[in-house]
């Protein structure tokens, strides 16, 4: 009996101090897992010149105004190339999170250019775990100079080109991202026969961050043999972004020197080991101009 | 027999402590923890509604967490820089405070009122902790308790650094509400 009663004591008496713990919060149990979304793979929509797999959020503008700065090579007289300028303006806006609509206008050639991006995967991790993020890219560009010989027959459709990319990549841990970027740009007219219609190229890029504000930037773009003209080079640039509040300043090299998918992809020219290269910038400034309601 | 129905009836009497000391415990998951700071340029506003809180009125004690990540900003930029260049969210995904009611038996859980009372203690937000004391009411209305708090912290004691490109956007203090409807634990 007594040793019932005694037992029942320290019962009671062990359910007490299991009441008076002070981890109030593991009361509750475990805690229901959320999903984690992978935030900031690149600091802004786009590596140099390619796309990269992030989108402008629902009810941003972006609006990124681009330079690319004459060759390198040029020598003094040209200043090292900053002399001349080839400029794009242009303005990305999302409309949900996942789907961004962009335009722009660039001054090589004259060219206007729009495009649509769309987030199909989202990396993340916790409840719902998705290795990589996975976006769906379409442009549209047309050609804006002066037909070559007003007298013949020109057709509109002669000025289009047309660019249709697969994004994938993923942030690896919280400084290094790399996505690949399999791509084909399809143009309506080429110069000579010898010239495919259908390019097929395969981007790569990647980034390094080295401060909390400053990352590395470096991407290649890959165009598979006999499809462009002789002279023509792939693509490779190497930069740093650089963050401040709303804006993003990238500051890069580069061979190509137009700023839209059909010209640094298929129609690039510098050769890096001739310094045949472009200092150049784009300035992206965010404007909030929708707010989803909370 | 006897040892019996002793038994039993200390088990019932048990059972029956157990559960009153059980009803002093109230919590919520959806607490309202949000911030405000206002500087020259810029006032920033963040909600979280998503805050767990357990408080036990027996001990007077209480604790709260927050996940950082589920701040919900007006421009979702600076959500981003939230969460990637001051708060570190990768790193230290929660704010925690683990505190106490000064005032002694300052609250009668069982009658209804409105009861302003001090709590103090451990406020850990980026990875530091710190001692806080902050003001709060606690309106009690029959089991529904409802908690509310205003206080404002100094960034730099959580070692968040402000770069000087945004001195003027973000401010020195920042003004912490807290708002909870609780539910007794069972």
């Amino acid at each position: 009996m007594q040793k019932i009663l005694i037992l029942l004591g320290f019962a009671c008496f062990f359910i007490q101090s299991a009441h008076g713990q002070d981890d109030l919060l593991s009361l509750l149990g475990e805690e229901e897992e959320t999903t984690d979304y992978a935030i900031a793979s690149f600091k802004t929509n786009r590596v140099i010149n390619l796309h990269s797999l992030e989108n402008t959020s629902h009810g941003v503008l972006d609006i990124k105004i681009s330079h690319r700065f004459g060759m390198i090579n040029s020598g003094w007289y040209e200043l090292f190339g900053l002399d001349a300028a080839s400029i794009r303006i242009g303005g990305d806006y999302g409309v949900t999170d996942n789907l961004m609509v962009g335009f722009g206008r660039s001054s090589f050639e004259k060219t206007y250019d729009g495009f649509l991006k769309y987030r199909v995967l989202r990396q993340s991790s916790g409840a719902k775990v998705m290795p990589v993020t996975l976006a769906l890219f379409s442009s549209m560009a047309v050609k804006g100079t002066r037909w070559p010989d007003p007298a013949r027959e020109n057709y509109f459709s002669s000025r289009l080109y047309y660019t249709h990319q697969l994004i994938i990549g993923r942030k690896f841990n919280e400084s290094f991202s790399l996505q690949l970027s399999p791509t084909l740009v399809h143009r309506n007219i080429v110069e000579t026969e010898s010239e495919a219609h259908d390019v097929f190229a395969l981007g790569s890029a990647a980034r390094l961050k080295l401060t909390k504000r400053i990352a590395l930037n470096a991407e290649y773009i890959y165009v598979a043999p006999n499809q462009i003209a002789e002279g023509f080079k792939n693509s490779l640039s190497i930069g740093f972004d650089i963050e401040t509040g709303g804006h993003v300043f990238q500051l890069h090299f580069t061979n190509s020197t137009s700023m839209i998918e059909k010209g640094f992809i298929t129609e690039t020219t510098g050769d890096w080991a001739g310094g045949g290269i472009h200092f150049g910038f784009n300035v992206s400034r965010v404007f909030t101009v929708h707010r989803p309601g909370n | 027999m006897k040892k019996i129905t002793i038994l039993f009836s200390l088990m019932g009497l048990m059972f029956f402590l157990s559960l009153d000391m059980q009803a002093q415990k109230f919590f919520t998951r959806e607490a309202k923890i949000s911030f405000y700071s206002e500087a020259p340029l810029e006032k920033i506003e963040a909600v979280n509604g998503a805050g767990t809180c357990v408080i036990d009125f027996e001990s007077q004690q209480m604790e709260f967490a927050v996940l950082i990540k589920a701040f919900q900003f007006d421009k979702a930029l600076m959500q981003e820089h939230f969460n990637e260049n001051y708060m570190e969210s990768h790193k230290f995904p929660k704010a925690t405070f683990k505190g106490k009611i000064v005032e002694p038996n300052a609250i009668d859980y069982k009658s209804n009122g409105e009861y302003d009372v001090t709590v103090e203690g451990k406020l850990t937000i980026h990875g530091v902790e710190n001692e806080i004391s902050a003001p709060g009411t606690i309106i009690i209305n029959g089991e529904e308790i409802q908690v509310n708090s205003k206080f404002s912290v100094a960034v730099k004691d959580y070692d968040i650094s402000i770069p000087a490109v945004v001195r003027d956007n973000i401010a020195k203090n920042v003004e912490i509400t807290v708002a909870g409807d609780l539910e007794p634990l069972k």
